[in-house]
């Protein structure tokens, strides 16, 4: 009895990974297609690759993506590790209203968040660019970092702390060699969290960025309204082939520490 | 080759909360003979009165004045009724232009249609993807974790690539029509309406049901399951009794993850819906982008943050403890 | 591995960040608007670095521009845009030793009402607007815009997504000027849109997505500007364009210089070098535009001057009208254009 509804249950999620597959699929067979055609095949060719490479505003806005999402995950990371150290120690009712701050961007609209930042840039008469989108780009961050950082605090030793102090160690050692090793795993995560949604964030920095800098989003966005640009499918081609690359190597990585462990 | 300018006050700004930082933790240090840790969250803190409290104040700033900064709440009229400007202009130029004179309903009825097509996508999305969650947790399955990364894979992908994508599929020369032409049927027209744009919407928005709906099933005690069975439940009841309760904080995270995005998209209307349609997010957009009017735009956005927070509030309500948002 | 990927990271920062700190012009123009071999050509003949950004409607572009001062040396706008823009004094005057190769501009093209003398405008391309129809779906001559109406094509009309594209044609297929001022001619023009939308005719309102679709053959008629149905022709035979009896728009799309421009001479050898006759006629076959430029007219000889989409009979442009300046009136076409877009 138990085996066909055991089937049944892998045939849905079948069907549900194929709709969320299809189109990718799609994508990449189309990156080889020789014409411009969406719809009709007409040979295979590298051709959309090659004019990837040669085509230089889809080189800026990849550097433009990295590096924001790089320096914004870094600067994040630092500032959410601190804060959640702060909050954590602070007394019940400024720790309350701290987390409420931080909820707030994570619960407003995206599109709420980018007016909202562009109307500050534009008011205070900060001239929008790569500045303003890694500023942005931190904001919406670092609340993430705090949320991953803040368990790890909480299943911590209180004491350890303090016992560390005793011992004689200054506060920077003891927040160096204690406090920083046992959320480390959360700090990791958070950082994970706040580059990928750096890389992915399209609505935010379209309207923190001028049109000079541009980051693949935003760039999707312009050229998907002129309309077919295989290059755009040999892009993202690539992207899910390094992203698989990324995954498999990660996933070895961790097979290989829990064998070692 | 960048703009990298701030303007010197920005860095002096910048200088300046950096140099407090170090002086204040520097003399806590000398006082106490241990960091007063609560210290740390000083920069934080800062960084978000400028980037969060302050932008929130201006957007309402915005929506109270008109362009000469006089207070004003000509722009909440202007929401009630879109034809506000041009009433007024029309009224000024006699009897003739006066009989046209009529409420504009575009951005009610716009906003009705967004809550309407972000309930319609949270309901399929939930229809869709509890199941999936159920399944991927079930433990006869052994591959649940499989699956969760794969769903995550497509969510790396730029999602407005995928969302092109989807054109191709769906277009009246799209591969789609080119099937059922082959089979012998006509083609269809599946792009350029709601129902694409609430296809896009699901297909973005399915793995922020998915997600919190699984970790709080795989988090279930199975022998809560089996203490049913035993107590003479079938498995319906089982569901009903237990499951079902006891996943419902992760339905409520799912709810308002898929709820609050799909109200505020403005792209996907645009990109499968051929401008046929109009979303709160495009209306705001074109209020700032193409029409250049921050007060009017400002004010919809005002309106469109209230309602967050209320549909937020109820469903805190629903789920107190707030376990369901786990995973973000 | 770990410092392979710290090493990859610290490079791909970097590389935005280098190459700062030389001479720079900062261009805004269309999207699909030019050949962009010619920015190549551009830096390598005067070692300036063009910053190239890309707008999609006039209305989007005037926003930016006063939102964002300084950010432009180069603006690509229509002539009621240069108009408007002059209005507010935001354009600095051209000095035209910088750009001798002004010369070669057409005379019809010079000294225009929306810019005495060419003070502070230099015509870039010019066009028409009419119907791209695909003479596969369409076998009645397409000499009205009474054709978009027509409901034997059910969801095979493209519109333009451009309020005053799109507005302008419907006061010219209705009879009344398309710089109208008169509410009853609006409201007329706004009625018509609507009953178009709900007869079921329009399939979508978009810019330029619209040319490669109506090269798939996703429409049988479009409104299109000039150039990019000719650059539909040129993919697909099967496309004709028309200018409808009935008259319809011709605009001069310009090049200027914003007041806050920071490169104000490198803007002007950038504007020179494009009305170079080698370098007006790549532009002209790359995006397929109406050019001002009589010596590179001369240099394409026969195969622009018989083409009629690209070098319209003079009894054509007669009948078109050029767009001016609304002023206020724009919030009343504003209004209106969301009325026609939420209608259902």
């Amino acid at each position: 009895m138990r085996k066909p509804r055991l089937f049944f249950k892998k045939f849905y999620l079948a069907i549900i990974m194929l709709f969320l597959y299809i189109p990718i699929v799609v994508m990449i067979f189309q990156s080889f297609n020789a014409g411009k055609s969406r719809a009709k095949w007409e040979g295979f060719s590298f051709r959309w690759y090659a004019e990837l490479f040669r085509d230089r505003s889809i080189m800026q806005a990849l550097q433009v993506t990295i590096a924001v999402a790089v320096i914004a995950a870094i600067i994040a990371t630092i500032l959410g590790t601190l804060a959640a150290i702060g909050i954590y120690s602070m007394k019940k009712r400024p720790q309350s209203v701290m987390m409420t701050l931080t909820n707030i961007p994570m619960t407003m609209p995206d599109i709420v968040t980018g007016i909202s930042l562009m109307l500050l840039f534009l008011f205070t008469k900060v001239e929008r660019g790569l500045i303003t989108m890694i500023m942005a780009h931190i904001t919406f961050n670092t609340p993430y970092v705090i949320l991953s950082v803040m368990p790890k605090l909480k299943q911590m030793n209180k004491h350890s702390y303090e016992a560390a102090l005793d011992l004689g160690a200054t506060p920077g050692y003891a927040l160096t060699h204690v406090i920083i090793p046992e959320i480390r795993q959360g700090i990791i995560t958070g950082a994970m969290l706040a580059f990928t949604l750096s890389l992915d964030d399209f609505t935010i920095s379209y309207f923190t960025t001028s049109p000079m800098v541009q980051n693949l989003s935003t760039l999707i966005y312009s050229k998907a309204r002129i309309g077919i640009d295989p290059t755009l499918n040999a892009l993202s081609a690539l992207m899910f082939v390094a992203l698989l690359v990324l995954l498999i190597i990660v996933n070895r990585r961790t097979a290989d520490n829990s064998q070692k462990a | 080759m960048y703009n990298m300018s701030l303007p010197w006050w920005g860095w002096a700004l910048m200088g300046a909360g950096l140099v407090c930082f170090v002086a204040l933790v520097a003399l806590s240090v000398r006082r106490n003979h241990g960091i007063k840790r609560s210290l740390f969250a000083s920069p934080y803190t800062l960084w978000m009165i400028i980037f969060t409290v302050l932008p929130c104040i201006l957007v309402a700033y915005y929506a109270f004045t008109d362009a000469n900064g006089a207070f004003t709440l000509d722009n909440f009229r202007h929401f009630w009724d879109s034809n506000y400007t041009k009433n007024q202009l029309y009224a000024q130029m006699g009897p003739e232009a006066a009989a046209f004179i009529s409420r504009g309903t575009v951005n009610v009825d716009t906003l009705v249609y967004s809550l309407w097509m972000a309930f319609l996508c949270t309901l399929i999305s939930l229809l869709l993807g509890y199941p999936a969650a159920l399944y991927m947790a079930d433990r006869n399955m052994k591959i649940g974790s499989t699956i969760v990364v794969l769903f995550i894979i497509p969510m790396w992908m730029n999602f407005l690539l995928r969302t092109i994508a989807w054109m191709s599929l769906l277009e009246d020369q799209g591969l789609i029509n080119n099937f059922l032409r082959l089979l012998g049927f006509d083609g269809v027209q599946l792009m350029y309406n709601s129902g694409a744009v609430l296809l896009g919407m699901v297909y973005n928005f399915l793995p922020f049901m998915v997600f919190p709906i699984y970790t709080s099933l795989s988090k279930l005690d199975p022998q809560l399951g089996e203490a049913a069975q035993d107590l003479g439940c079938n498995a319906w009841n089982k569901f009903v009794r237990v499951t079902a309760p006891l996943s419902l904080p992760g339905v409520i995270s799912g709810i308002t993850m898929v709820f609050m995005p799909s109200v505020t998209t403005f792209f996907i209307p645009r990109i499968l819906g051929g401008g046929n349609t109009m979303m709160f997010g495009d209306l705001i957009e074109s209020k700032f982008l193409t029409e250049g009017n921050w007060n009017v735009g400002s004010a919809l956005s005002l309106i469109m943050m209230i309602l967050i927070l209320v549909s937020l509030s109820i469903l805190r309500k629903a789920d107190p403890e707030g376990e369901g948002g786990s995973l973000i | 591995m770990k410092k392979w990927l710290v090493l990859l990271l610290s490079l791909a920062l970097l590389l935005p960040l280098a190459a700062s700190a030389q001479e720079v012009v900062n261009v805004y123009n269309w999207e699909d608007y030019i050949d962009e071999a010619v920015l190549d050509q551009f830096e390598e003949e005067t070692g300036i670095h063009v910053n190239y950004m890309r707008f999609t409607t006039n209305e989007d572009m005037m926003v930016s521009v006063r939102a964002n001062p300084g950010a432009y040396d180069v603006i690509f706008p229509s002539e009621y845009c240069v108009e408007r823009l002059i209005a507010e004094d935001l354009l600095a005057e051209i000095n035209y030793d910088n750009v001798p190769n002004m010369s070669y501009t057409l005379e019809n093209l010079l000294n225009p009402d929306y810019d005495p003398n060419n003070a502070h405008s230099v015509p870039y391309m010019w066009g028409t607007v009419g119907i791209l129809y695909n003479t596969t779906m369409v076998s009645e001559p397409v000499d009205s815009w009474g054709i978009l109406w027509d409901t034997d094509y059910m969801n095979n009309v493209f519109m333009l997504d451009s309020i005053r594209d799109t507005m302008g044609v419907t006061l010219k297929y209705l009879g009344y000027s398309m710089n109208t001022r008169d509410p009853v001619a609006l409201e007329a023009a706004k009625q018509k849109l609507i009953e178009q939308k709900q007869s079921g005719v329009v399939k979508a309102y978009q810019v330029d997505e619209t040319k490669d679709k109506m090269v798939a053959g996703e429409a049988a008629l479009a409104v299109m500007w000039s150039g990019d149905a000719q650059y539909a022709i040129d993919l697909n035979p099967d496309l004709a364009y028309a200018i409808p009896k009935e008259g319809s728009n011709v605009w001069v799309d310009c090049m200027v210089i914003p007041k806050t421009a920071k490169n104000k001479e490198n803007a002007e050898a950038f504007i020179n070098f494009l009305c170079r006759p080698d370098i007006a006629q790549k532009n002209c076959e790359a995006i397929w535009y109406s050019t001002p430029n009589t010596e590179a007219i001369e240099l394409m000889g026969e195969e622009y001057t018989s083409n009629t989409t690209m070098n319209p009979s003079a009894e054509d442009v007669a009948n078109c009208e050029y767009f001016h300046d609304i002023q206020d009136f724009i919030a009343i076409y504003n209004a209106l254009w969301q009325e026609v877009k939420n209608a259902k």
